[in-house]
């Protein structure tokens, strides 16, 4: 019985979970980036679906899915169908590796990480023949930048995760957090923090590899209209913009595990701040988010959104309280800090693109090709030789 | 059972995917069908336990050459190409190279290769679980195969250096 467990009813219930609960989270990604980029441009971003804008994702879907769906005139049917298709099938397989605990995972493969890199090199192909089959000079050129941009960028990360791999001397993921329990560091400090160069490598051709500014030129809407998904409309479009949260939700999980520890609290070997690291931050995060709903919501104009968002309040309230239970605690610290620390990293990337001009074309294949590629290699080296005066 | 049923979806993948991808007009179409083709293969690596060759096959030819061969084809005029003749003609010269491949593909199967003792040793390796298959294929590949290996890299590095000089000479 356990064995059937184990082997069939976890992972099978995981994968409903995952597809279950992704396009949400992504619909609620997508509202988080509009605002934090309204907030930077001291704006309030959507207000009206809900208090604060919290139903927007929901009316966002709604209206994806009762949209004409519009097949242009001379496109290709079959790859234009196909293209979204293997653009989200990809960006969701590529969860199946995801350790987002020690207990709460799909599966682990001892080539994890390959897995994930396989995926992401076959969504590119969603893009670039999506961008082909829709016989649209606009679409064509995004899948024709989308094609150099990511397979320029791919080397940089592979090199760059490599250091990661490395360190820890395994592909599979859960094995990479369970060395950096063993070493006592996350991988980004390790090496005498030179690691970080490896970090940052990573993160540049991260930020490339998912489309976003500044490196968004396949989709760079003042000359393209909106690249490779000009002609999609509807559903198909919103498959194309689940992929590319899920991707992105994909490649800060990578990153979170590769160099942030995973699972694992800050400072992993240093036991005196288990308890003030394990139950104050999410106690207090939870709380003080509830607490700070309190005074938000007296100032909506909207009687049934003040009365919803001091329900949402005191949800995350209860929460707060509900954490500081040892048992619950002890079940949860592990998936609360693999997300919190992905949510650090998504909002890094919004900040990129809040902040930061696109690049022009010649600069963004310098900076690929002159600069990362170089970086990579070197970085590469040195943490090599460090790692092994380390040991 | 299942490994059979599956050894045969795949092997449909590849043999289908390589026909589909000679008898397709549309270069587009036919590059797809040899991604199929190419997945196929993938499928029959993991099947054999070479996890590390299945996600390497997906990553590079996949991931990177189909994609510049897409590249390439987008950016040519596929117009003037499709209405080019599909063969060349050179029906004996293929025939030939067909039936010379097709009997040292027997040959070996009936013979069997002493070459083949490494790969097992690389899949025992996998079964183990604490030792993985991708520890064992760099153990092989840099102690017992070194020098094949760092032939095959010299090799690769004078195809780089000479396409960079290629391409220099035609600009300047």
């Amino acid at each position: 019985m356990n064995a059937f467990l184990d082997q069939w009813l976890t992972p099978v219930l995981m994968m409903v979970a995952v597809l279950l609960v992704f396009p949400l989270l992504a619909g609620y990604i997508v509202l988080v980036e509009r605002k934090v980029l309204a907030d930077m441009q001291v704006r309030l971003g959507p207000m009206r679906v809900g208090p604060h804008g919290l139903m927007q994702p929901l009316a966002d879907a709604l209206k994806l899915m009762l949209k004409e769906d519009i097949v242009p005139a001379g496109a290709d049917r079959f790859i234009f169908w196909a293209a979204p298709i293997t653009s989200t099938f990809t960006a969701l397989t590529a969860f199946t590796v995801i350790p987002f605990s020690q207990g709460l995972r799909i599966t682990d493969v001892n080539i994890g990480l390959l897995v994930i890199s396989a995926m992401a090199s076959i969504g590119i192909l969603g893009l670039v023949l999506g961008g082909w089959a829709s016989n649209s000079h606009y679409s064509l050129l995004g899948s024709l930048r989308s094609a150099a941009q990511l397979v320029s960028y791919e080397v940089a990360l592979a090199l760059a995760i490599l250091n990661g791999v490395m360190a820890a001397g395994s592909l599979s993921m859960v094995r990479i957090v369970e060395a950096q329990r063993e070493q006592g560091v996350w991988f980004a400090f390790a090496n005498y923090g030179f690691m970080l160069v490896a970090f940052y490598v990573f993160l540049i051709a991260g930020t490339a590899e998912s489309n976003r500014l500044p490196f968004d030129l396949p989709e760079a809407e003042s000359e393209l209209v909106a690249g490779f998904h000009t002609e999609y409309s509807g559903f198909r479009w919103a498959l194309f913009m689940l992929a590319e949260y899920g991707n992105l939700f994909v490649l800060s999980s990578m990153g979170v595990t590769l160099f942030w520890g995973g699972w694992l609290r800050p400072f992993p070997g240093v036991a005196w701040l288990d308890v003030p690291l394990n139950y104050g931050v999410p106690v207090l995060l939870f709380a003080g988010t509830g607490a700070w709903c309190f005074p938000l919501a007296g100032r909506l104009k909207y009687g049934a959104h003040r009365v919803s968002l001091r329900i949402v309040g005191g949800v995350l309230g209860a929460v707060g309280a509900l954490l500081l239970h040892p048992g619950v605690n002890e079940a949860v610290r592990g998936p609360f800090w693999f997300f919190a620390k992905v949510a650090v990293l998504i909002y890094l990337m919004i900040w990129f693109r809040g902040t930061w001009p696109r690049f022009r074309y010649d600069q963004l294949m310098d900076i690929g090709w002159k600069r990362l590629i170089p970086l990579g290699l070197v970085c590469l080296l040195v943490n090599a030789v460090l790692g092994l005066v380390g040991r | 059972m299942i490994d059979t049923a599956l050894f045969y979806v795949f092997a449909l993948m590849t043999l289908g995917g390589g026909i589909l991808c000679i008898t397709r007009r549309n270069a587009v179409h036919a590059a797809i069908w040899l991604i199929a083709s190419l997945m196929g293969v993938a499928g029959l690596f993991l099947l054999q336990r070479a996890e590390f060759l299945f996600a390497v096959q997906i990553v590079l030819y996949i991931g990177g050459i189909m994609v510049l061969f897409l590249f390439v084809i987008m950016l040519i005029n596929l117009d003037t190409a499709a209405a080019e003749r599909q063969y060349s003609g050179q029906w004996k010269l293929a025939l030939g190279a067909v039936v010379l491949a097709g009997g040292e593909i027997a040959w070996v199967m009936a013979r069997g290769l002493p070459g083949l003792g490494a790969a097992a040793a690389v899949q025992d390796g996998g079964e183990g679980g604490s030792d993985g298959n991708v520890e064992r294929l760099a153990d092989l590949l840099f102690s017992e195969y070194l020098l094949p290996f760092e032939i095959v890299s010299i090799l690769l590095l004078a195809a780089i250096v000479g396409s960079v000089f290629l391409a220099r000479r035609r600009t300047s």
